[in-house]
C-alpha cells in the first residue's frame, strides 16, 4: 500500500511538472514547426513573464489569476515587437543564425533583468485556495499540484480544440504540413505566424508564472531549463500540440521518479531516453516526417 | 597510316584562365599568414605578465578551429563542440591525477584519440540527422557527458574536479611552473601550430573541399556521388580530435580538470568566438578568440552584467548584419574602398 502511494506521489508529482513544461514549451513547438525557426529565446520569453507575474503580485497585490493574464498579455505583446523586428529578417536565414540571435537575447534578457529586477531568485506566495493539501479518496496531495495538472489539461484541451475546429488552427495545420501550398492557396503566413508567435509566448509566460513555486524564478531561468523546453519539444515532434503534451508529461514523471530514486546524476537516463528516442524517431513521437 | 606524333613528356595542362589561376593558388601560403604567429611570438617577449593569458588565448583559438572545421567547412550546426573538449580535457586529467601517465604529448595524443572515438561514436548516428534534431542530440550528448563525470565522482572528483595534475616536463626538461608560464604559453603554441597546419592543409585538400560542397549544396554532393555521411562522419571524428587536444592542453596547461569543460556555456562560447571572427575561414577562431577573450579578461571581471549585455547586443547586430563575423565585415570593407578607388 505504501509503494502505491509512493508511486501514485510520484505519477501526480511527475504529472504536474510535465503540466507546466507543456505549458511553456507548446508555443516553442509551434512556431518552430511552422516557421522552422530555432528559438531558444523561448525560455527568456517564459522568464520574462513569470518575472511579470511575479512582480505584479508582490509589489502591485494583483490576485494571481488577473497576474496571470498581465503576464500573458505583457510577453505576447513584447514577443511580437520582437518577432517584427528581429525574427522576420531571418526566416530564410539557415539555423546558426537564428542560434545565434536568440543567444543574444537570452544574454539580452538575463542582463536585463539582473540589472532591473536583481540577480536575487524571486519568491511567489500561491493564493491560499490553492495552497494546503487535497483530499484524493485515497491520499492527501497538494492541491497546486493537482491545479497544474488539471490547467494544463484544460489548456491541451483547448489548443486542441481551436486546432481543429476554429479557421485559423487549421491554416497553422496546414502551414505545419505544407508551407509552400498553404502560401499559394492565399494564407497570410506572416500574419499567422506573428499571433502564433506572440500567443505562444504568451502561454509561456504563463508557464513561468506558474512554475515559479517549484522551479524558482532567477536570472538564469532562461538558460538553466532551455535544455528541457527543447527536449519536450523534440520529443513530442515540431507542431504538434499532443506531442508535446505527452513528452512533457513523460519527462516530467520520468525526472521525478529518477529525482527520487536515483538522486545523484538521475537526469543522465532523461537524455539517454531522448537520444535514442530521437535516433528511432528523428521526427519525434507525433511529428511527421520531413520531406 | 599518320605519321607518328614526337614522343612529348606528359605535362599538368598550362593553367590560363584568371579563375583557374585563383583556383590553383588558392592554398598558398601569402605574407600575412606570418602574422598570428609572430604576433605570438611578440607577445611572449613583450607581455610576459600575461602569459596565462596568452595561454588562454591560444587554447581558445585551437578549439574555435576545430569548430570551424565541423561547422565552418562542413556546415554541421552544433551546441555540443564542448562534449570533445572535456573528453580531451578529462583524459588527460584521469590519466595525470592517478598517476598512469603524465608524458605530455603523448598524454595529448590519447586525450586527441578519446576525443576521437567519442566524436566517431556520436557523429555515426547523429548525422543521420539534421535542424533541430542534430542540434539537440549535440546538445544531449554533451549533458549526458557531464552527468555522467558528475556521477563517476570517484573517479572524477565530481562537481570539484581534479586539482594539481603533475604533468611531467615536455620533453623531460621544461617543466610546467605554475608561476612562470613560459614552459606553458610556448608547448601551447607550438602544439596549436601542428594542428593549425594540419587543419590548413586538411581543408584545402579535396577532401576538404567536398566537405565545403555538403554545406553549399548537400543534394548536389549526393548527386555526384560524393559519400556524404561518410565524409560528414570523417569530418566530425577529426574535429573531435582536435577539440580534444584543445582539452588536454586546458587540463594541462591549468593543470586541473573540472565539469566546466563539458558545459554548454563552454560550447556556446567557443561557437561565439568563432561567429565573431568568421567561419569557415580558419583565421576568423584567431580573430574572435583575441577579441573575445580580451574583452572578456578586462571587461566581464569588472562589469559582469553590463558585460552580458553587450554580449547579448553584440550577438543579435552579427546575426542580423555581420554573419561572416569581424573578417567578412573587413572583407566586405576593404572590397568597398578598392571599388571607390577604382571609380573617379
Amino acid at each position: 500500500m505504501d509503494f502505491a502511494v509512493d508511486l501514485a506521489g510520484i505519477v501526480l508529482g511527475g504529472l504536474s511538472a510535465g503540466s507546466v513544461l507543456f505549458v511553456v514549451s507548446v508555443g516553442l513547438s509551434v512556431t518552430m514547426g511552422l516557421m522552422g525557426f530555432v528559438n531558444l529565446a523561448h525560455g527568456a520569453f517564459a522568464m520574462f513573464g513569470g518575472y511579470v507575474i511575479v512582480l505584479a503580485m508582490n509589489s502591485a497585490h494583483i490576485d494571481f489569476a488577473a497576474a496571470l493574464a498581465i503576464g500573458f498579455v505583457a510577453t505576447a505583446a513584447l514577443s511580437v515587437v520582437l518577432e517584427r523586428v528581429l525574427y522576420r529578417p531571418l526566416y530564410r536565414a539557415g539555423e546558426l543564425d537564428q542560434v545565434l540571435l536568440t543567444i543574444g537575447l537570452i544574454f539580452i534578457f538575463i542582463a536585463g533583468i539582473t540589472i532591473v529586477v536583481g540577480p536575487e531568485s524571486q519568491p511567489l506566495e500561491l493564493p491560499s485556495t490553492l495552497g494546503g493539501q487535497l483530499n484524493l479518496g485515497f491520499m492527501h496531495y497538494r492541491t497546486y499540484s493537482i491545479f497544474l495538472i488539471v490547467i494544463g489539461f484544460l489548456i491541451v484541451f483547448g489548443i486542441w480544440l481551436a486546432f481543429e475546429r476554429t479557421r485559423i488552427g487549421a491554416q497553422i495545420r496546414a502551414t505545419v504540413d505544407n508551407r509552400r501550398m498553404a502560401e499559394s492557396l492565399g494564407i497570410n503566413v506572416d500574419r499567422l505566424f506573428a499571433i502564433t508567435f506572440a500567443f505562444g509566448s504568451g502561454m509561456a509566460a504563463i508557464g513561468g508564472g506558474l512554475g515559479v513555486e517549484f522551479l524558482g524564478l532567477d536570472p538564469q531561468y532562461a538558460l538553466k531549463y532551455l535544455v528541457y523546453f527543447l527536449i519536450a519539444v523534440s520529443v513530442g515532434g515540431l507542431g504538434s500540440v499532443v506531442g508535446v503534451y505527452c513528452a512533457s508529461l513523460l519527462l516530467g514523471v520520468l525526472d521525478f521518479a529518477l529525482k527520487l530514486y536515483l538522486p545523484k546524476g538521475g537526469t543522465i537516463f532523461i537524455y539517454v531516453f531522448t537520444i535514442l528516442l530521437l535516433l528511432w524517431r528523428p521526427q519525434g513521437l507525433f511529428g511527421r516526417r520531413e520531406t | 597510316m599518320p605519321p607518328r606524333q614526337p614522343h612529348t613528356p606528359l605535362l599538368p595542362p598550362r593553367i590560363t584562365h584568371p579563375a583557374a589561376q585563383a583556383l590553383a593558388r588558392r592554398h598558398r601560403l601569402r605574407w600575412w599568414e606570418v602574422l598570428p604567429w609572430a604576433a605570438a611570438i611578440l607577445f611572449y617577449f613583450v607581455v610576459p605578465d600575461y602569459l596565462g593569458f596568452g595561454t588562454e588565448l591560444l587554447i581558445a583559438v585551437l578549439f574555435a578551429l576545430s569548430l570551424d572545421l565541423a561547422l565552418g567547412y562542413a556546415g554541421i550546426v552544433t551546441l555540443g563542440q564542448a562534449a570533445f573538449f572535456g573528453t580531451g580535457a578529462y583524459t588527460v586529467g584521469l590519466l595525470a591525477f592517478h598517476g598512469i601517465w603524465t608524458e605530455p604529448i603523448t598524454s595529448l595524443l590519447i586525450g586527441a584519440l578519446a576525443a576521437a572515438v567519442v566524436g566517431l561514436l556520436s557523429g555515426l548516428v547523429l548525422l543521420r540527422t539534421g535542424g533541430l534534431t542534430l542540434l539537440m542530440l549535440t546538445i544531449c550528448i554533451m549533458e549526458l557527458l557531464e552527468q555522467a563525470a558528475n556521477m563517476a565522482h570517484d573517479y572524477t572528483g565530481g562537481f570539484d574536479g581534479l586539482a594539481s595534475l603533475a604533468i611531467a616536463p615536455v620533453f623531460g626538461v621544461f617543466e610546467f611552473n605554475p608561476l612562470y608560464l613560459n614552459t606553458q604559453f610556448l608547448y601551447s603554441l607550438a602544439v596549436v601550430l601542428v594542428c593549425f597546419l594540419f587543419l590548413r592543409t586538411l581543408v584545402y585538400s579535396p577532401f576538404g573541399q567536398s566537405l565545403t560542397g555538403i554545406r553549399e549544396n548537400l543534394l548536389r554532393m549526393h548527386a555526384v556521388g560524393s559519400p556524404v555521411r561518410r565524409r560528414l562522419v570523417i569530418c566530425y571524428t577529426i574535429s573531435a580530435a582536435i577539440a580534444g587536444v584543445a582539452g588536454g592542453l586546458w587540463a594541462q596547461t591549468n593543470a586541473y580538470v573540472n565539469l566546466s569543460v563539458l558545459s554548454l556555456d563552454r560550447a556556446a562560447t567557443v561557437l561565439i568566438v568563432l561567429i565573431l571572427g568568421g567561419y569557415g575561414r580558419l583565421y576568423g577562431a584567431f580573430i574572435g578568440a583575441v577579441v573575445y577573450l580580451t574583452l572578456e579578461h578586462f571587461l566581464a571581471r569588472i562589469y559582469p552584467t553590463a558585460w552580458q549585455l553587450g554580449l547579448g547586443v553584440l550577438l543579435v547586430l552579427i546575426a542580423l548584419f555581420a554573419r561572416n563575423g569581424i573578417l567578412g565585415l573587413g572583407e566586405t570593407l576593404w572590397r568597398r574602398y578598392l571599388q571607390w578607388r577604382a571609380s573617379p
